[in-house]
């Protein structure tokens, strides 16, 4: 067959493809305005920076010692105290969900501290056990501050006593924004979801209706079939990306370090693992319901718990980790982080982009040998 | 082109599927044909004769598993897309991208098959002309009524003079104008360009267009030859009985058909009854079942060789619907002359199309009254509304005293409804389907047990089997089993016929009649004409208005010559002459 | 009395059939158990913030007695795990970039000299902030290390604070985790089955077979919901015991309670499935505009992060999200042990949006025209 015939046969079915995308509004609506709200959503309303965490002050001794010891409180951007008198009072409201934690100052606080083993009980709620994690940190801190301002006010000068002193910076995200690294991963779920919500429709839907008998008995070939299929949805993906890089830019100031041209290399080359997935699962399924849902439990739910997204995959088990490194998904979830943060890191650039590499060419040819113009 | 007359040559083809039970099931068994170039050739069969399958096969969609095809000279196992590359395919549902529109859709199938622009725009001027849809061309092909999509579908595979062309089952679900235009089609490309043509149908009037005639059977050949040839099986046995005065042409025919020993078969034609003589009886016993009707010798059609071809295959006949009232309406009417169904100037309108358009008629109790019409002439919409599933925009609706619609739930309980296409829960079995069905009624306990196991029995249905997979005739059964589960007053049934052979047709209508005998009121939808010889009184639909209301001799007479006229001809008489009438209001207007 | 044994009879034959229908065939039932045993069992090891296993490259330019032993206090956690050892500030880069190493500390030749002297001794941490909750725990835990390693010195502070935490004594993040899977896991499925439950019977042409007979809505809407009710439950119940025994978090509150605050949560989902359900022409439709909901009730529940963290309109926006208070319920009575006082306030809002979907799907049953 002619390599002309193979051309006019593509464009025609890819303008098919096109016009059948565009005239079906819930997939513009999955496609374009789906994205906008997760981009707003994980933007602003997933973070795990607390601001403003209620810890309930009980003073049982009220000496200007005991006051003083526990100023800091009042200092800490994050923490937003409140005063109870008794302990009962206290742990009334932490049970009715009031407050996140109870500072307790003993009534012996005072005379224990001229002993030199003064105690401060820090009572928190362990539900939420990273909130909890994080207000012990900013507790501690602000505790802190009073005997800083103390040893100041002594002099920088040698104390007398050693100490080890923890100066810390941290890389790639000096202030510790979680948005910095929700949002990249941001990216790699949406690509995920068009692959999982829109391509995997597409062959089952045409299985379903019965259009492929029809198109099967034409000079067509598999493969035709299969890039037809994939290219409208590669528009939508780069419109997508498109978002995602300005919003990450303009609306929530996340660094990009990496050049931006090898960011849009991987994401299209994740956005055709994701779509080949996606077509791949229609092709096999032959039915619409079952390809979402399988689109939705292999590809988007791993995404996003087991992709390394917002779960480190150092904590765990190991054969957790060994699952998520089959997922196409894990090793972009990285290399996007890194090249949001850290910049061109070209080793892992180059094994990444392999990877998807890989993982896009064997998709797209088993889907076309799944389409090998066969009813049975 | 070698081969030079042959264009499929099939030998020792067999197919088999795995069944539901795990056992196999040889759809194709062992078949042996040659079909020559150039000309129509018809497969006819039942329903799971195999048809279908042999065509997928022949369109290099399925694997051989044992035997050789080859079409066009080339083997379709060893290189199906070489096939594929010269052959038009139309498979039952033909698949039109519903969402885009009839020219987008010509268009996508002429690229695919490289069509040349300068050649294109000639082929599609004439596919548009010949099929009547040159109007239409921007509309989206999901909007289309059924017989036009079938037409699209037809002008898609024909976007091109292909070697060989393969229409499966084309005319199920479409009206008989269309049909005739399909036809139009296709006999002008066989007559122009000498196309070679397979056609699968159940239409027997189709077949005997064609120059040659295979007769399939679960997966075998029955008979094959010219259908001048198949005919003559019937020959002298074919006859006409004329009904005394008074006497509807479908007792006759009941009484007819119930007897296979003496008749092979009977149908109501023009208020008479043809029917086929078994061979082996005797005048004296045929005089018996006719009592004093008088008979005249007709000749004998392609049908007829049919029938007796299939009886003879059929060990045991569907005699299991027998003549004892299914159903007998619990409530005795107080006024037995009130008509059951009352509808008056009834209009509904979809934005400012006008769907149904101030249609009014009445139905008397045990009337069996059918709606025909063109596709989308609005008589599922009339019927939807009469059922209560559609509110009418105005005027006046009485289904036994009352408007289903606002009735209370009770009301609804003494109607049963079979709708167009199979509605029961395809993955329960039959006996949990006709449960739940008795049990939505209010039947329960020792009586909704009764009920199911008569119906189980009435209909011959294996309780246990998945409703989902039953061939198309027994579904059939199961949608009319479930629609009377609680002995309803009035049974709707809209097109309960389409897309099923001649035999199960003759079953389904023996348990029509005498549901009408034990005074069930019968409202049914149909596409086979010479269904319409069954029921008392018909309207004919289109555009939404009644064109003709009344016996179905008031209304051959309506359209023209009193008698001579068989159903199928005086429908397309009346419905052209009310388009011609109205386009002249129009243009008058 | 009559009627009603006859209402109720219909009524139940409508719930068999929806039952029989989902549960019959063994592949459907697979579909509808073993994506919640297998999620179950994946997030339980998954999603953890919990450190277990930190990596650290060590730049040690003092090489001392006092740096030797910080780091074998560091060492001896079993979370830190030193994969390098390097010589030169330069190599810092390659281990933090490559993700080789979470944290490097340097140790400045000084150190030791520092100490001695009875001055402060800087300690270096370099952290990858890629995942900066991580790293912000990481950093947290060495800051721990570190102090007590002060207190050896003889430097005690003169104030030590005590930690106790409630109800999560070791402050695991999988004790978070966990009960909040128990309404969210089986949200995700209820809904779906709820919005294809009419969905379905509409595209195979069904529904109308329904319509005409004599179920009125209100039958038609009990006897749709039940049974996706009843199915959540049971997926919310596997999805509990799965909790209680292989993951052996500690239940502290009621278990009518419990049920009682996942019936409410499992008749809003359903509610709200069904009005999908019933707005929907095709199953296609119906998965549609599920997941276009599903995806932000998820984000703005709670499950992921806490809802006081987002701001405030996205805060109000969560009033109206059913699976907020779901899995509130759900954590409060699991691990805080509540009483119905304490989480009576959860249940306002799942009433609301149960009272108002319920009806409306029920109205739309009949009157969605086609």
């Amino acid at each position: 067959m002619s390599a002309s015939g193979f051309a006019t046969r593509l464009i025609a079915l890819t303008r098919k493809e096109t016009r059948q995308m565009l005239r079906d509004r819930s997939n513009l609506i999955v496609g374009l305005l789906l994205p906008v709200v997760l981009i707003l959503l994980f933007g602003y309303g997933l973070s795990f920076d607390v601001k403003d965490a209620r810890v309930t002050v009980v003073l049982e001794d009220s000496s200007p010692t005991a006051r003083n010891a526990v100023a800091g409180m009042r200092g800490s951007p994050y923490l937003a105290p409140a005063w109870a008198t008794s302990m009962a009072e206290a742990e009334q409201m932490i049970r009715a969900g009031q407050t996140d934690a109870i500072l307790r100052v003993p009534g012996d606080f005072s005379r224990r501290l001229a002993a030199g083993d003064a105690q401060l009980q820090l009572l928190l709620n362990g539900v939420d056990s990273n909130t909890a994690a994080t207000i012990e940190g900013y507790v501690s801190g602000a505790l802190a501050i009073p005997a800083q301002q103390q040893a100041d006010r002594a002099g920088n000068k040698p104390s007398g006593v050693a100490s080890v002193v923890v100066v810390q910076r941290m890389w790639f995200n000096e202030a510790g924004e979680s948005t910095w690294y929700l949002v990249p991963g941001l990216v790699v779920l949406v690509m995920t979801l068009i692959g999982a919500f829109l391509t995997s429709l597409l062959v089952a839907r045409e299985w379903e209706r019965g259009t492929l008998e029809s198109l099967f008995v034409t000079p067509v070939r598999p493969l035709e079939l299969v890039l037809a299929k994939l290219a409208p949805y590669i528009v939508i993906g780069a419109i997508d990306l498109a978002m995602c890089l300005l919003a990450a830019r303009y609306l929530f100031d996340v660094p990009m370090r990496g050049s931006l041209w090898v960011i849009i290399l991987a994401s299209l080359l994740y956005l055709m693992v994701s779509l080949g997935l996606g077509l791949f699962i229609s092709a096999t399924t032959r039915n619409q319901f079952a390809a979402s849902q399988m689109a939705l439990l292999t590809s988007f739910m791993p995404a996003m718990m087991l992709s390394g997204f917002v779960f480190d995959l150092r904590n765990v088990p190991v054969v957790i980790q060994v699952v998520s490194k089959v997922l196409p998904a894990t090793h972009f979830m990285g290399l996007i982080k890194t090249l949001f943060m850290a910049g061109d890191y070209w080793p892992d650039i180059l094994r990444d982009c392999a990877i998807l590499a890989l993982y896009a060419v064997v998709l797209i040819a088993a889907t076309r040998r799944s389409l090998k113009k066969k009813l049975d | 082109m070698n081969g030079a007359e042959i264009t499929v040559s099939v030998e020792a083809l067999r197919k088999t599927f795995e069944a539901p039970d795990g056992g196999a099931v040889a759809a194709v068994d062992g078949i042996s044909m040659t079909v020559r170039a150039g000309e129509l050739t018809a497969l006819v069969g039942p329903d799971g004769a195999g048809k279908t399958t042999l065509m997928r096969m022949i369109a290099g969609l399925l694997k051989i598993d044992a035997g050789s095809l080859r079409v066009l000279g080339l083997d379709v196992a060893a290189d199906p897309q070489s096939v594929q590359d010269r052959i038009s395919y139309m498979p039952q549902r033909f698949g039109l991208y519903e969402d885009l529109s009839v020219q987008e859709n010509l268009d996508l199938y002429a690229d695919l098959h490289g069509v040349p622009q300068q050649e294109r725009r000639d082929r599609f001027a004439r596919m548009l002309e010949m099929t009547d849809m040159a109007r239409f061309t921007e509309r989206p092909a999901g909007k289309l009524s059924g017989g036009m999509k079938q037409k699209l579908g037809l002008a898609c595979t024909l976007v091109r003079s292909p070697d060989l062309l393969l229409l499966d089952e084309p005319s199920v679900g479409v009206d008989p104008l269309s049909r005739r235009d399909l036809w139009k089609i296709v006999q002008q490309l066989v007559d122009e360009e000498h196309l070679s043509v397979i056609v699968s149908t159940a239409y027997m009037d189709e077949a005997e267009r064609c120059a040659q005639v295979f007769v399939m059977n679960r997966g075998r050949l029955l008979a094959e030859g010219a259908p001048e040839t198949l005919r003559t099986r019937a020959q002298g046995l074919t006859f006409t009985a004329t009904p005394s005065e008074g006497m509807p042409a479908r007792e006759l025919q009941a009484r007819l058909i119930d007897a296979p020993d003496r008749i092979i078969d009977a149908v109501p034609s023009g208020g008479s009854v043809r029917f086929i003589r078994q061979p082996e009886t005797d005048d004296a016993r045929l005089r018996d079942l006719l009592h004093d009707a008088p008979i005249e010798p007709r000749p004998e059609e392609l049908e007829d060789a049919f029938m007796m071809l299939l009886r003879q295959e059929e060990a045991e006949v569907a005699t299991a619907l027998t003549d004892q009232p299914a159903s007998e309406p619990a409530s005795a009417q107080a006024d037995q002359d009130k008509p059951v169904i009352v509808v008056r100037d009834l209009v509904r309108k979809f934005g400012d199309f006008t769907a149904v358009a101030s249609t009014s008629f009445d139905v008397a109790r045990g009337e069996i009254f059918g709606l025909l019409g063109p596709n989308g002439a609005g008589k599922t919409t009339t019927f939807r509304m009469l059922c209560g599933l559609l509110p009418a925009t105005s005027g006046h609706l009485e289904v036994a005293g009352l408007n289903l619609r606002t009735a209370r739930a009770a009301a609804r309980g003494r109607i049963g409804y079979v709708s167009q296409k199979f509605a029961l829960y395809g993955n329960l079995s039959v006996r949990e389907n006709l449960e739940f069905f008795g049990g939505a009624y209010g039947l329960r306990g020792k009586r909704l047990k009764t009920r199911v196991a008569a119906s189980l029995e009435q209909f011959g249905l294996d309780p246990s089997a998945q409703s989902g997979i039953l061939p198309a005739g027994y579904k059939q059964r199961l949608a009319m089993a479930t629609g009377l589960i609680h002995q309803p007053d009035i049974l709707f049934l809209d097109e309960p016929t389409s897309g099923i052979d001649p035999l199960a047709r003759r079953a389904f209508w023996r348990t029509i009649t005498a549901l009408a005998g034990g005074g069930v009121t019968i409202i049914i939808t149909t596409h086979f004409m010479e269904e319409a010889e069954y029921c008392d009184r018909i309207a004919i639909q289109d555009a939404g208005r009644v064109l003709a209301l009344g016996t179905p001799r008031d209304v051959r007479q309506q359209a023209g010559d009193a008698g001579v006229m068989d159903m199928n001809s005086a429908f397309i008489a009346i419905v052209e002459q009310g388009r011609a009438k109205h386009d002249a209001k129009e243009a008058a207007a | 009395m009559q009627r009603a044994i006859d209402y109720l009879a219909r009524t139940l034959a409508l719930i068999r059939k929806e039952l029989l229908a989902l549960l019959k065939d063994p592949s459907s039932r697979t579909l509808l158990f073993a994506p919640a045993v297998l999620q179950a069992l994946l997030f339980g090891y998954g999603a953890t913030y919990d450190l277990t296993h930190v990596p650290y490259a060590v730049l040690d330019q003092s090489r001392g007695a006092a740096s030797t032993d910080l780091l074998a206090r560091l060492d001896g956690t079993g979370v830190f795990k030193r994969v390098a050892t390097l010589t030169t500030s330069s190599q810092i880069a390659e281990m933090i970039d490559g993700g080789d190493a979470l944290l490097v500390i340097g140790i400045p030749s000084d150190f030791e000299a520092r100490l001695a002297s009875g001055r402060q001794a800087p300690l270096q941490v370099i952290l990858d902030g890629r995942n900066s909750s991580t790293a912000g725990s990481a950093s947290g835990y060495v800051s721990s290390i570190v102090a007590s390693y002060n207190q050896s010195l003889g430097n005690t502070s003169s104030i030590t604070v005590v930690r106790r935490a409630w109800f999560n004594p070791n402050l695991e993040s999988r004790w978070n985790m966990m009960p909040a899977l128990i309404a969210s896991l089986s949200m995700l499925q209820t809904l779906l089955l709820a919005a294809l439950s009419v969905a379905r019977e509409r595209e195979q042409g069904t529904f109308d077979q329904l319509l005409v007979t004599p179920f009125t809505p209100l039958q038609i809407l009990i006897g749709k919901a039940l049974p996706s009710i009843l199915l959540g439950l049971v997926q919310s119940t596997i999805i509990f015991l799965i909790i209680l025994f292989w993951f052996q978090i500690p239940m502290n509150g009621s278990v009518w309670l419990l049920y009682l605050g996942l019936f409410m949560f499992t008749v809003a989902a359903v509610g709200i499935g069904l009005s999908i359900s019933a707005v929907s022409l095709t199953m296609q439709q119906a998965m549609l505009y599920t997941f276009i909901l599903v995806m932000p009730l998820m984000l703005l529940s709670g499950l992921l992060t806490p809802v006081r963290n987002m701001p405030a309109i996205l805060q109000l926006a969560t009033y109206v999200n059913p699976l907020r208070f779901g899995i509130d319920l759900v954590r409060r009575v699991y691990l805080e042990g509540a009483g119905f006082g304490d989480v009576a306030f959860d249940f306002v809002p799942l009433l609301i949006v149960a009272a108002l979907t319920l009806p409306l799907a029920a109205w739309l049953f009949r009157h969605r025209l086609n």
